[in-house]
């Protein structure tokens, strides 16, 4: 599997480390707490087979955080986007 | 037909003409009382229990592909009980005294050999971790012996004691720790289970769960529809899609671990033993190949084939620890998919739909745990209630904080 890295083109994927579910959304710290979406934030998780939304930081690259969205079952790349545009 | 030196004999002079098939081969009925979802080794179990520990023998395992394609043939078979947290150590011990009488129970021999699960240690911290754990195992009854470097030299003399990053300094044994023949144990579970009178119910894929309000009707298959009274999931790699068919999500992400075996070697590995300067561990089979795996690939993965830089990576481990393997030429790698589980534990749970019930999370390690998962799994769903060995595995530990979290990874799966 290769990665391509918006700022440094195709690398192999051991560069990056891999940072899991980019789908995640914290709770709104200011909100009042609700632990059912904290307990949903932190352990539960799709684990699609197709289309899985994911972080990955160049890590021995550029350092850039990416969404790759990818699927588990094949590895085929759909896109890759900066985390933070 | 039951297996004894004279069934063997006896086919031995009638040109093995009298066996029999192991298990039958029936059609699905229209309804069974239990229906379990997963021909692994826990699916197999659990039916097996359910009919001898509770005399509910109008059950089926429903099973994608053939029995035992998943993990359960795809592991590297070791069992062992050397935990060190409250809620892993009396449920492992456990299974592993059920394995030590499994094949006179079930009639199948499935090659159970107590050849000593060694732990490495290369560092002071490596070395107090050790000793933590080995206490916390003997508090618990179960057996650990402390090994100077010198005793493992005895054991092992072709490993490389003298390495400069990562120099061997002892060990801690479990002399009753080793391995289990695999596919055995889904052959021997199912024959058993069969005899018992279980349905197997082979290609056949659960595509949709019935449900009626809270409670599961029923499963849709490539078969047919089949309905049940309780359903229990044992689906291994597949937990979460499974769930996903009862509108549940769970604290489950699935992953890749790799396994490799060499040529026949001649015997000179008599343990199962673990490097402690990274994920690497190795045993030697009946047939002289050279059985060993690392970690999981790190990355989400359903595929059930891992990629080069992992296996570069355990290539590199294993000559890194015993250095004669770099000459040993590798003759298969293949992978299976885990359900890896947010604290590295498993779950054998009820659910918070009545009638079903879940059986997930195995991680890395769960054919070792495959007698007590199915022993505990079939009391939860007969008794509706846990048995007292799984009651810290309930799937909503997650949700009150009681996670049981051996290696300290918190909720990141791909750490472990
Ligand atoms: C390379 C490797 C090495 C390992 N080494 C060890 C080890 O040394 N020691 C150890 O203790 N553990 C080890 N494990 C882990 C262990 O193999 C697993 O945790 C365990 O086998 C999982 O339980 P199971 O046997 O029931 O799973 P499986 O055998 O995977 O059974 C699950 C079954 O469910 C079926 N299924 C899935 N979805 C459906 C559906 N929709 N309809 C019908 N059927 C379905 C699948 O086809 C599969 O047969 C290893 C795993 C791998 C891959
Ligand atoms: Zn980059």
């Amino acid at each position: 599997m290769r990665l391509t890295c918006p700022h440094c083109g195709e690398r192999p994927h051991d560069e990056f480390a891999y940072r899991g579910d980019a789908t995640l959304r914290r709770p709104d710290p200011a909100a009042p707490a609700d632990p059912e979406a904290e307990h949903s934030f932190v352990y539960l998780r799709d684990n699609p087979v197709a289309g899985h939304r994911e972080h990955w930081l160049h890590a021995f690259g550029c350092r850039t955080l990416l969404v790759v969205t990818r699927d588990p079952a094949t590895h085929a790349i759909r896109s890759i986007e900066l985390a933070a545009p | 037909m039951r297996y004894s030196i004279f069934s063997v004999l006896r086919e031995a002079l009638r040109g093995q003409s009298g066996w029999t098939p192991v298990w039958r081969e029936p059609t699905p009925k229209p309804r069974y009382e239990i229906v379990i979802v997963g021909g692994g080794g826990h699916g197999l179990a659990t039916a097996y229990y359910l009919a001898k520990e509770h005399g509910i023998r109008d059950v089926a395992v429903i099973e994608r592909s053939w029995l035992g394609s998943g993990s359960v043939g795809r592991n590297t078979t070791i069992v062992r009980s050397n935990y060190m947290l409250d809620g892993n150590v009396p449920f492992y011990e456990t299974s592993l005294k059920l394995w030590e009488v499994l094949e006179r129970e079930i009639n199948y021999n499935a090659m159970v050999s107590q050849r000593g699960v060694l732990n490495l240690w290369h560092d002071e911290g490596q070395r107090d971790a050790c000793l933590r754990r080995g206490t916390a195992m003997r508090l618990h009854g179960v057996d650990a012996t402390w090994l100077e470097r010198e005793d493992v030299r005895r054991m092992a003399p072709f490993l490389d004691f003298e390495h400069a990053r990562f120099p061997i300094l002892g060990g801690l044994l479990q002399p009753r720790g080793g391995t289990v023949r695999h596919d055995a144990v889904a052959w021997g579970y199912a024959r058993a289970a069969d005899a018992l009178g279980v349905d197997l119910i082979q290609e056949c894929e659960v595509t949709a769960i019935r449900r009626d309000g809270d409670r599961v009707t029923g499963v849709e298959t490539t078969r047919g529809a089949i309905e049940c009274g309780k359903l229990g999931l044992c689906a291994a790699g597949d937990s979460s899609r499974l769930a996903a068919m009862a509108g549940l999500r769970l604290p489950v992400e699935t992953h890749v671990l790799q396994a490799y075996v060499t040529e026949g070697l001649k015997p000179f590995l008599d343990q199962v033993i673990t490097f402690g300067g990274g994920h690497f561990y190795f045993s030697q089979s009946d047939k002289g190949g050279i059985v060993f795996g690392g970690a999981i690939d790190g990355y989400n993965s359903y595929a059930r084939r891992g990629g080069l830089p992992m296996l570069t990576e355990v290539m590199r481990e294993a000559a890194s620890l015993c250095p004669p393997l770099s000459r040993a030429r590798v003759l298969r790698s293949w992978g299976g998919a885990m359900d890896m589980s947010m604290d590295g534990s498993p779950i054998i749970s009820k659910t918070p739909l009545p009638n079903l019930y879940l059986n997930a999370g195995w991680c890395i390690g769960g054919f070792k745990a495959t007698p007590a998962s199915g022993f505990a799994f079939a009391h939860t769903i007969a008794r509706d209630e846990p048995h007292a060995i799984n009651a810290p595995y309930r799937l909503d530990r997650f949700r009150d904080g009681a996670t049981i979290d051996e290696s300290g990874s918190g909720a990141s799966p791909w750490l472990q």
